[in-house]
């Protein structure tokens, strides 16, 4: 499948540059899924592609649509309002679980000072 | 007025959402209005605490920090998980915290979560006390007052 | 010309994103406790999601840009889920 919309040189450099980077961005985090050793260095990794690597390509996408429709098209904002609200809340979630199990179980490497049990 | 939209801003947004995904043509706009009004109306049973949210520059200043701070921890996290030095400690870091407001230290969770090499874990609401997980740990005394420096003076000048 | 070159680059970005999917799937299927899987499925979400994205960008149509938000929203609640049964051993109390 390899086709794109013809776009003039500057938009289609800067387009490619965007949607390029922010994979590599992505990559690196996923990477990192792979390479740190324990579970919260991990839940660092994940936030490189839910930032910056969605926002490259958001841009480029935004950018993209905006020349070949001629005209602003911001609908991907939604997405990535969307975005940026939602994934602290589920890495904050699973953190919380996490350390919540690994409290229950015993685990070393746990901050021992404070227990602070359930203050919801 | 207040009675027929009890939440402007939360309608304003379901508006703005409605028209972004369907196109602007004046069937749905009338159709994104009618849905916003009604839909906006469902929170009044949930009953939400009102936000006091001040209106103004540290509103644009927090989110010009945020921006330059995300762009910055996430080459650093980049490098760490690329070249893994060798002597890299992780560890969680308490933060005594002095914001009360409910809807700041949701914000805060959500700069601290966002801003890869930090992670909130948890929020004692007893002790104000925030536990949060650092994954290049160096000083812990400087990272805290840099959260207090950069993100917690302005959130408290925004909402309290 | 520039269709070429970007044609070329977005196939490029598809080929790396398809490698990120494949690290956070090979977290999810070894992932030695639950949380590690539950993290994996949330960032295979999250790179499926960008990948979609490039197909708009590729074919020019708007559709996927819809389906990109309905994973999102799915990828949230799922994981969301997923966290809470962790934590209580049961989703809805």
């Amino acid at each position: 499948m390899m086709q794109a919309p013809d776009l003039p040189t500057w938009a289609a450099i800067i387009v490619g540059l965007l949607v390029l980077g922010g994979a590599i961005i992505t990559l690196v985090g996923a990477f990192g899924l792979i390479r740190l050793k324990t579970f919260y260095a991990r839940v660092h990794a994940t936030t490189l592609g839910a930032t910056a690597g969605m926002a490259a390509i958001l841009l480029g996408s935004m950018l993209c649509f905006s020349i070949t429709q001629g005209r602003p098209v911001v609908h991907e904002i939604l997405i990535a309002l969307f975005v940026t609200l939602t994934t602290p809340v589920t890495l904050i979630l699973l953190a919380r679980a996490a350390i919540y199990r690994d409290r229950s179980e015993k685990l070393p490497q746990l901050p021992t000072r404070s227990e602070p049990e359930r203050a919801e | 007025m207040r009675r027929l939209v009890p939440y402007p801003l939360l309608a304003l947004a379901l508006f703005a959402m409605w028209t972004l995904l369907t196109g602007f043509s004046p069937g749905h706009i009338l159709l994104g209005a009618l849905v916003a009004l009604i839909v906006s109306r469902s929170m009044l049973s949930l009953k939400p605490e009102p936000p006091r949210v001040r209106v103004g520059w540290a509103m644009v200043r927090l989110a010009g920090i945020v921006l330059v701070d995300i762009v910055r921890s996430n080459i650093a996290v980049g490098k760490i998980i690329l070249f893994n030095p060798p002597h890299r400690h992780s560890d969680f870091i308490e933060l005594p915290t002095e914001l009360r407001s409910p809807y700041a230290l949701a914000v805060l969770a959500l700069i601290i979560t966002a801003t890869p090499g930090s992670l909130w874990v948890q929020h004692d609401a007893n002790r104000h006390v925030i536990l949060i997980h650092i994954l290049d740990l160096v000083d812990e005394a400087e990272w805290v007052r840099q959260i207090r420096q950069r993100y917690e003076r302005l959130l408290m000048e925004i909402f309290e | 010309m520039n269709a070429l070159f970007l044609a070329l680059v977005i196939t490029a970005a598809q080929i790396v994103l398809g490698l990120a999917m494949g690290c956070a799937a090979f977290r999810m299927l070894r992932g030695p406790r639950a949380q590690d899987r539950v993290l994996g499925l949330d960032t295979l979400y999250l790179t499926g999601m960008l990948l979609l994205l490039t197909y708009g960008i590729q074919t020019g149509r708007t559709l996927y840009f819809e389906a990109a938000l309905v994973i999102a929203l799915l990828g949230f609640v799922g994981t969301v889920a997923l966290g809470k049964f962790l934590m209580r051993g049961e989703v809805i109390e």
